[in-house]
């Protein structure tokens, strides 16, 4: 295993891990949102590259480096989609003052 | 070596799983627990590909996880539709 995939695939394990304790810990809906969406999209798209530098030059990693460009184009599009329908329905926001 | 890699990564990321769990089950209104679910099918992909390594099967579990990706997308974005014509109830209550 060379050096590169396991510093791409910890640092994908980082941003999966701070994205869920961010899904936790934000106080409303659209901080939520905003640390759902983009430590998500960005720790599986640095684990399924680090893997397919793991693997070299195969059929495997052509295959990973495809499904990182799909989530690279479907994850944004889904957290797009859930915050539109929470807007459209007047989800409140959490403002200064309001507590946890 | 290689193989115990893979394997704390992957449990680092069940972890993870566990905690966004904890926002599908606790969460205020509905859209919290549907970004919930989104959030533990895009990290299941990642441990669906770390698993085939473990079995040394990586070529069908990619395909695998390929079709997951597929059907996290389309349910989040039929869940989202729904809840957008339907309406969201917000309780103010967060924990």
């Amino acid at each position: 295993m060379n050096l590169l995939a396991g510093f791409l695939i910890c640092a994908g394990v980082f941003f999966l891990f701070m994205g869920a304790v961010g899904l936790i810990r934000f106080p409303d809906f659209y901080t939520r949102m905003h640390a759902a969406g983009k430590c998500d999209t960005l720790g599986s798209l640095l684990v399924l590259t680090g893997l397919a530098c793991h693997e070299g030059l195969a059929l495997s990693s052509v295959k990973l480096l495809i499904i990182a460009v799909f989530i690279f184009f479907t994850s944004p599009t889904a957290t797009h989609a859930i915050a539109r329908a929470a807007h459209k329905n007047q989800v409140p926001h959490w403002t200064i003052g309001e507590g946890k | 070596m290689t193989s115990a890699f893979f394997l704390s990564a992957s449990l680092a990321i069940l972890l993870a799983v566990l905690l966004s769990l904890y926002r599908v089950v606790v969460g205020p209104s509905i859209i919290d627990r549907i970004i919930g679910v989104n959030v533990i099918g895009t990290k299941t992909i990642a441990v669906i590909v770390l698993t085939g390594y473990l079995f040394e099967r990586v070529e069908f579990f990619i395909d695998i996880a390929f079709l997951y990706a597929l059907i996290n997308f389309i349910g989040t974005l039929v869940l989202s539709k729904y809840f957008e014509q339907k309406g969201v109830e917000s309780p103010r209550v967060t924990l």
